[in-house]
């Protein structure tokens, strides 16, 4: 199968990459690409075959539901592109009436 | 100092604790090593004056005789690895400037055993590559030249680590492999590396790739040298679910070079139409150093094999897509500065901050789990890699071991395999498999191609029995005595 542009910009909006006018096609081409090849699993008989997640076959442990972290506010806060006052800073997400 | 970098961790451990040389000369001459390489562009960031501090903690140890299992022993550390203070980038943009407030648990344990770091190794970007050529930091050079004298990929995605150990600015090496990145590079740069069973090597502290099938492990020049580091880097973590709690065996003690009637299985499916001739005749000579030591080999069918690069690029992209939606330039690395509104910052930031196969990938994986295509991608190749697996526990009722070539060629030159995605993928073609099945897998290098260039053997094992691995692998070191030097040293040497 080949992508059209509109799967292309849906990907890339779910991906949260913008991609620029005139990479569609390119990237269209290499996704198509990669996606024609996998299909050849469609030629594999999984009927009743479960799907495998992990290999570890391990119950996943579980701990007591306690506090054991915290209060390191500046470490958590030591990377970020701006911060103030104890919280990330973004850019304004709600816009003031009037 | 020339010398001290080109012996193996295991007599180094002994010339330290002969008092032969002390930790601060052997670190010294690493750093030394490091510097004069710098064309292979190994490195991300050097850490000499950490290097030199933990050499001299190290040296006290040893006067007090209070010494750790690695004390002093300067290894490279791959930048997937966070490390408390010092940048870890993966090898992208988007993490540049980004100091860890913690150790990863692997870095940590290497540490509390007295392992001196050099610095983080350069690596492809997010771990994603087979030739370190998608680092934003440049391409890592082999230390081994091409008759032509073009510059050689080192492998990937450990490239850095692989490169560092070969040219001798290492002893060893953290790596990780999620398809191959540690096995491929090791057999392109002519050391030993081993990607454990998943779960033996706590994942906790590095940046992740594909949670499910994400192994760290060691690269270092020799099978016992492999063995002292895992034994170090494995065990139980708690803060990592995925981790196993179960004992870490005597790895080294596993070497014994006796494999007297060892099944060896040998899968018939390995044998690709147009493999190279040389590759072939490598995967012989193997067979037959193992029957010469009391092996007894089996042929075996893994009937799934082929579909296992096809499985992959679905499950490695899909848990990538989702690992790789937290860097949104909100909470640390690179944030655009191009935009007004939120969602805008997220698309730019990621747009800047992703190289193209990271990008691919991402993409690749948002399509493979998109509502309407989740079942026919995502839930099919889980479908399939459970066959694999069930492929290689059939296998294991009737063999210990698989031995395999490690890669289906030797290195290609810087550019070469890039004009299409999907040739640069089938260099795992052999690698993969161990990675969705979980078990072990070990590369040693076993001769030297028509160009003068390494090739490796694979030794795959049941899972949580790395113990036959090394012991195989001891073997075909022995066998092999494999003892080419990458020609980019002895030009500096000279």
């Amino acid at each position: 199968m080949s992508m059209d542009e509109k799967t292309i910009r849906k990907v890339a909006r779910l991906a949260n990459i913008e991609i620029a006018d005139h990479d569609v096609e390119r990237i269209g081409h290499e996704l198509s690409g990669i996606l024609n090849w996998v299909e050849q699993l469609g030629e594999v008989e999984t009927e009743n075959i479960e799907p495998l997640a992990n290999v570890v076959n391990i119950e996943l442990p579980l701990r007591k539901d306690e506090v054991t972290d915290g209060n390191c506010a500046e470490k958590v806060l030591a990377n970020a592109p701006e911060e103030t006052q104890g919280f990330f800073v973004v850019p304004k997400v709600v816009e003031q009436e009037g | 100092m020339d010398k001290l970098t080109h012996l193996t961790i295991e007599d180094a451990l002994a010339g330290l604790k002969n008092k032969d040389f002390t930790a601060t000369e052997l670190t010294q001459a690493h750093i030394d090593a490091m510097e004069a390489n710098r064309d292979l562009n190994a490195f991300i960031v050097e850490t000499p004056e950490i290097a030199l501090r933990q050499a001299a903690e190290s040296d006290k140890r040893y006067a007090a005789g209070e010494a750790r299992p690695l004390d002093g022993i300067p290894f490279a550390n791959k930048d997937l690895f966070c490390t408390e203070g010092v940048q870890t980038t993966a090898a992208s943009k988007i993490l540049e400037g980004f100091v860890p407030r913690y150790e990863s648990t692997v870095s940590a344990k290497l540490f509390a055993d007295g392992a001196v770091m050099l610095g983080k190794a350069n690596l492809d970007q997010f771990a994603m590559g087979s030739s370190n050529t998608t680092s934003a930091f440049g391409n890592v050079i082999s230390p081994w030249k091409a008759t032509d004298g073009k510059d050689l990929v080192p492998g990937g995605s450990s490239g850095g680590s692989a490169a560092a150990v070969a040219a001798r600015m290492a002893m060893g090496a953290t790596a990780t492999d999620t398809g191959g990145s540690i096995r491929q590079p090791a057999s392109f740069c002519g050391i030993v590396g081993i990607k454990p069973t998943y779960g033996r090597c706590s994942r906790w502290g590095v940046v992740a790739f594909a949670s499910s099938l994400d192994t760290p492990g060691p690269l270092a020049r020799t099978v016992k040298d492999n063995a002292l580091l895992l034994a170090s880097m494995a065990g139980h973590d708690p803060k990592d679910s995925t981790s196993a709690n179960r004992d870490v065996p005597d790895f080294v003690s596993a070497i014994t070079g006796d494999i007297k009637g060892l099944k060896i299985g040998i899968p018939k499916e390995f044998k690709l139409d147009g493999m190279p001739a040389e590759i072939e005749k490598l995967w012989e000579q193997g067979m037959a150093w193992l029957k010469e030591a009391g092996a007894e080999m089996v042929e075996i069918s893994l009937p799934h094999t082929k579909y296992a690069l096809p499985t992959y690029y679905i499950i490695a992209p899909a848990e990538a897509s989702s690992n790789l939606a937290r860097y949104d330039g909100v909470r640390y690395g690179h944030r655009s500065t191009e935009s007004k509104t939120l969602d805008d910052m997220y698309k730019k930031t990621r747009a800047e901050g992703f190289g193209d196969e990271v990008k691919r990938r991402i993409m690749i994986g948002a399509y493979v789990l998109s509502a309407g295509y989740y079942d026919a991608y995502y839930i099919k190749a889980q479908k399939v890699r459970r066959l694999i697996l069930q492929d290689f526990e059939k296998a294991y009722e009737t063999v210990d071991a698989i031995l395999t070539p490690t890669a289906p060629s030797g290195a290609f030159a810087i550019g070469e395999n890039e004009d299409d995605p999907i040739k640069m993928y089938l260099n795992d073609v052999f690698t993969v498999t161990a990675n969705l099945a979980g078990i072990p897998a070990m590369s040693v290098p076993a001769g030297l191609d028509a160009n003068g260039l390494p090739l490796g053997l694979q030794i795959l094992g049941r899972a949580w029995d790395e113990e036959t691995v090394f012991k195989v692998g001891g073997v075909v070191e022995t066998a092999a005595q494999f003892s080419a030097i990458p020609q980019a040293i002895m030009k500096k040497a000279a």
